[in-house]
């Protein structure tokens, strides 16, 4: 009866809240139960799947005990710089290419064609080209990030609506005024999709390159630690890398959200939700 | 098909005989303008030696089958456009790049969906590099002319569609045009809030008296708002008649059911069906 006068007192957004957190609460105690379960009546062997419990000493260790924190910091700068410099040249290209049909001529077409290669391959060359340390891995990371990036920079000013392109160019306005005031605004949705694409696989460029030569980083950690079978290790990084992914889209999404506020409605018939007309 | 009421046996003025009723100094004149595209297929006649003229203050409604070149004519009027033969007066003065003393008003409201509808009425000062805060009592008029003032603050992705092409045309009137643009304002509206739309326009446009080119395929939406309808054949487009609207304003809603009403819009329906025939 308690619970029934609670769920009665409590405004519908907070059951829902409750409801939807309490769903996503109930899968994960259940997979990490299956799983528990699964390894201890010894359906799968120990030395393959480690306990839940040892993965979290292995992240207890690491974090407390501090000896995860350089890989982590090494994977997690890799990612960002070369995120941040992949995307800013891609912007920065998408924009003169968007601008300028000369450049579009010469440049797009080459572009596209080298979008389809897979830059991972490149990963060797790039160690040859830049050495063991982070520098390698950002080039990798930033160029894995450019091409989603620049495609959907280009997409995204050329979709500004030609009506709005007229009106201010009718009023003399300059070139300059009709990108910052139109086209750059007009671009921000979809350059935020190129960011959301480029930014996930930022963190496989920095874990691949680590894979090829690497000290310090969670992905050589992954490798060291599989050379050694030491299974909850590896668990332990992997959980890191998911954690970082996740936090990296929630940040990127909310972002997105504050910035475009107006986009959320974009699909929405704005005569159907209205007051008066 | 046979002609249901020929022209003569109704009382409708001759084409010509536009400047009598209007008598006001002549402020955009049209002047045999020609507009040619080269496309792949070869060359493409979009308007053939275009003649017509709009008197101050007054309402003139261009009306014409669909993909005739409208809106090529409206972009050559507005100067985005140069034409390839002929010439656009504007106060005497021939248009030859971007003027901003012309307000447009397009099909779609085309609103900034990242500013508010204050500061989208303001985007025109903005372009020309003006104060926007020295325009802001001059906004909020405008906002109150049509109907948005509680509006001012909301965003466009909160209106419907008939308050956007309100704001639409606030916009357009923001930096005081000479003339006023519109390419088929209210043919993106549902039928209802077109005809609400209508009478509205008709009481902004009493209140300022700007000379209007107001692009339509709708030939009610014509007669009900017009001084002057001129008509314009498929294209390549040129004008095949000038149709007076000397039906006393304000026209309210039932005008539908005036005789010279029904008339009028029989007479241009008639003259469409001979134009497409030919």
């Amino acid at each position: 009866m308690r619970w029934f006068g609670l769920a009665q007192a409590t405004s519908p957004a907070v059951v829902e809240f409750l409801k939807d957190y309490g769903a996503r609460t109930f899968t994960f105690v259940a997979v990490l139960l299956a799983w528990d379960q699964t390894v201890r009546w010894g359906l799968v062997s120990q030395n393959l799947v480690p306990l839940p419990w040892a993965v979290a000493k292995a992240l207890w260790y690491g974090y407390v005990g501090g000896t995860l924190w350089p890989h982590f910091f090494e994977t997690a700068s890799e990612t960002l710089l070369g995120f941040l410099l992949g995307s800013a040249v891609a912007a920065v290209m998408g924009a003169a290419v968007a601008e300028f049909r000369t450049l579009d001529r010469f440049i797009y077409p080459y572009v596209v064609a080298l979008q389809s290669m897979p830059k991972v391959a490149l990963a060797p060359l790039l160690i040859v080209w830049c050495g063991f340390g982070l520098l390698s891995k950002v080039v990798l990371v930033a160029l894995i990030c450019f091409f989603p990036m620049f495609v959907n920079v280009v997409a995204g000013l050329r979709s500004a609506r030609p009506e709005l392109i007229d009106l201010y160019t009718a009023f003399s306005a300059g070139r300059w005024q009709v990108f910052l005031d139109v086209k750059l605004p007009s671009a921000l949705p979809s350059i935020f999709g190129g960011l959301q694409i480029s930014l996930v696989l930022a963190l496989l460029g920095a874990v691949v390159g680590e894979f090829v030569a690497s000290q310090t980083g969670l992905g050589s950690l992954i490798q060291a630690a599989s050379l050694n079978f030491d299974v909850p290790v590896m668990f332990a990084c992997m959980v890191t890398l998911a954690v970082m992914g996740a936090a990296a889209s929630l940040f990127m999404r909310a972002l997105q959200h504050r910035l475009l506020f107006w986009n959320g409605h974009a699909d929405e018939d704005p005569a159907k939700n209205n007051p008066a007309g | 098909m046979t002609k249901l009421l020929p022209a003569a046996a109704i009382d409708v003025p001759a084409a010509g005989a536009s400047d009598r009723q209007s008598g006001g100094r002549r402020q955009l004149v049209i002047d045999r303008l020609t507009v040619e595209y080269r496309s792949r297929r070869g060359a493409l006649k979009a308007i053939d030696d275009l003649t017509l003229d709009i008197a101050e203050g007054q309402f003139v409604a261009v009306l014409g089958p669909s993909g005739c070149g409208k809106s090529t004519l409206l972009k050559i009027v507005s100067g985005l456009l140069k034409p390839s033969a002929g010439t656009v007066f504007l106060d005497d003065k021939p248009v030859t790049r971007p003027r901003p003393d012309v307000g447009i008003v397009f099909q779609q409201p085309t609103l900034l969906p990242w500013k508010t509808i204050l500061g989208n009425v303001l985007v025109p000062i903005r372009a020309l590099r003006q104060p926007e805060a020295d325009h802001r009592d001059k906004a909020m008029e405008l906002l109150r002319l049509v109907g948005l003032e509680a509006f001012a603050g909301h965003y466009p992705h909160e209106l419907s569609g008939g308050m956007q092409q309100r704001t639409g045309i606030a916009r357009a009137l923001i930096h005081q045009p000479r003339l006023l643009l519109m390419d088929e304002p209210f043919a993106a509206l549902d039928a209802m809030t077109r005809e609400r739309m209508s009478i509205e326009l008709q009481a902004i446009w009493m209140e300022t008296r700007k000379a209007v080119l107001f692009i339509t395929h709708s030939i009610q939406e014509a007669v009900f708002l017009a001084d002057k309808i001129v008509v314009l054949s498929e294209r390549p487009a040129h004008v095949i008649e000038v149709l007076d609207v000397d039906l006393p304003r304000p026209r309210a809603g039932d005008v539908v059911s005036n005789p010279r009403f029904a008339a009028m819009c029989a007479h241009l329906r008639d003259f469409f069906q001979i134009g497409s025939a030919k």
